[in-house]
């Protein structure tokens, strides 16, 4: 018991990193309908920055909130630069600049920065509590704080906030946005910014483990694209929900079924969405396909 | 001065003009109905005013020059569209239907003190202003979707088929509405409609467009009395 126990709370702590990719990758899809897979490359870059900014003597804390808002000035240079001149392509042509994108953030971090492994600074302490025989480690306790507090804001933003709710109105209803006024294409801008801010979120509890590299993210991702279909497309809530069953999935399959081993256990996820898309193919808060007339 | 002045305004989709050289006025509190068959262009000249549309020609509201302003810098300048098929957001609360549609204003009181008028106004949407619009009947939408519209305070208001899909009651108590505004604020409203007879009782001049250029224009009593017109529209044979 303690051991599930034990690996539900590691579960938790993966699935803080696959949730926070998700949600950028929902909040994108929400608004454009575009599945931005170079996401969590554009994330493993601003991690470098932000890495770098340290190497260069800023206290940690510091780099993190100058790369936070760098990411958000990326991703909203991505929209503008690569994505709004395309955006009535048809989606073949933007699958392909996605991937374009993801060559080229990984290329560019490897021809920065190498392909060596980086350590990355532990963001919390390295404290471990025990409660009830289950260890919880400050870093775990940390990670799930981190997304709570994200997860909060963000909720509020879109739901109290004048911005929020005209980036909901963009991202819901492209057409009839112009006739209250909003501009929508600095709306799905924000939106991308924003998207970027949590991929890097993600990408900076994924580095102190995963260790830097112009790859790290690519597991993640996957995990994060599992997390997103589970939750539904087009629902943070869903997302991030979404992103901790896949975390908790992955640990305790790999424990309670020793035969999936190391090698399997990216299979348990895709196991898991296989059953739950089956039951309910629009995902666990996703809405169903059908429109009003 | 004239609300809203449109002069050779030409519009249409991926080249091919749809309206052209059209020249239309709304004054102030005044209401004007722009009539014509399906597919004369009346949708598209009203989109195309609205800024939804790339279009040539001069449009000023109130005197000021809007032919280069986006859509979204018309509607805070006070050009209002309820577009076809009900302009609200169907996933939205009524609340934050109203709420959209102040987006470009600025002063919260003013927003709240607008929603509390159009709450007393449409006491319907009052009882119903946590739910989704997409919830709510027909002519309650429509009820929302000019409240919406107006939240803005807008100096010219453009309906584009306000009674699709209504009730005859329903048609009515709109008209109703639409006749007061422009009375008792004096906004100009400039109306798109399939059902010509009520519109032109409630309208003081109408336009009518023929495959894309206004083909008829004059005061809503002379027209009603225009055989061409009442074969065409009002379903009256001369």
């Amino acid at each position: 018991m303690t051991l599930i126990l034990q690996q539900l709370v590691e579960g938790l702590a993966s699935g803080t990193i696959y949730a926070a990719l998700a949600v950028a990758l929902v909040m994108i899809h929400r608004a454009t309908r575009i599945v931005n897979f170079a996401q969590g490359e554009m994330a493993t870059f601003c991690v470098y920055l932000a890495w770098q900014m340290t190497v260069w003597g800023l206290p940690l804390y510091v780099a993190l909130a100058i790369a936070a808002v760098l990411s958000f000035i990326l991703g909203a240079a991505v929209f503008r630069l690569a994505i709004r001149p395309i955006l009535s392509a048809p989606p073949e042509a933007i699958v392909v600049s996605c991937i374009g994108l993801f060559i080229g953030f990984q290329a560019m971090s490897l021809w920065l920065w190498g392909s060596d492994n980086l350590q990355f600074p532990r963001l919390f302490s390295n404290t471990i509590w025990t409660i009830a025989d289950v260890r919880i480690s400050a870093n775990t306790a940390g990670m799930l704080v981190t997304l709570a507090l994200l997860a909060g804001l963000l909720a509020a933003m879109f739901r109290f906030t004048r911005i929020g709710l005209a980036m909901r109105a963009a991202a819901a209803e492209r057409e009839k946005s112009p006739y209250v006024g909003i501009e929508v294409e600095t709306m799905l801008t924000l939106g991308w910014g924003l998207a970027a801010v949590f991929g890097f979120i993600a990408a900076v509890l994924a580095a102190p483990s995963l260790f830097l590299s112009p790859t790290m993210m690519l597991s993640v991702i996957i995990y994060a694209l599992a997390a997103a279909t589970l939750g539904g497309w087009d629902s943070p809530a869903g997302a991030i929900v979404g992103g901790l069953v896949v975390g908790v999935a992955e640990t305790l399959g790999t424990t309670l079924v020793k035969a999936i081993g190391a090698e399997l256990r990216l299979a348990i996820p895709f196991l898991l969405i296989t059953l739950i898309l089956f039951v309910r193919p629009q995902g666990l808060f996703g809405r169903s396909g059908t429109t009003r007339v | 001065m004239n609300a809203l002045e449109i002069h050779g305004l030409s519009a249409g989709y991926g080249g091919q003009p749809i309206v052209r050289d059209i020249r239309l006025t709304v004054g102030t509190g005044e209401i004007v109905a722009l009539l014509g068959a399906n597919g004369a262009g009346k949708t598209t000249t009203l989109r195309a005013a609205s800024g939804v549309l790339r279009h040539s020609g001069k449009l000023h509201l109130d005197g000021q020059d809007i032919s280069g302003v986006s859509a979204a810098r018309r509607v805070a300048l006070g050009l209002a569209h309820v577009p076809q098929g009900r302009g609200t957001f169907v996933d939205f609360s009524v609340e934050e239907n109203l709420r959209l549609g102040a987006y470009s204003v600025t002063s919260a009181q003013r927003i709240q003190d607008d929603t509390a008028y159009w709450f007393g106004v449409f006491p319907r949407l009052k009882e119903r202003r946590a739910q989704l619009a997409g919830s709510l009947s027909g002519g309650e939408q429509q009820m929302l979707a000019i409240a919406r519209a107006m939240m803005t305070r807008p100096k010219v208001l453009m309906c584009d088929e306000p009674s699709l899909g209504l009730a005859p009651a329903v048609t009515a108590d709109l008209f109703v509405l639409l006749r007061d505004l422009a009375a008792d604020r004096g906004t100009g409203i400039l109306i798109v409609e399939q059902n010509a007879h009520l519109t032109l009782e409630i309208a003081a001049r109408a336009y009518v467009l023929e495959h894309g250029e206004i083909a008829i224009e004059g005061s809503a009593a002379t027209l009603s009395r225009n055989s061409e017109i009442q074969r065409a529209y009002l379903g009256i044979e001369a």
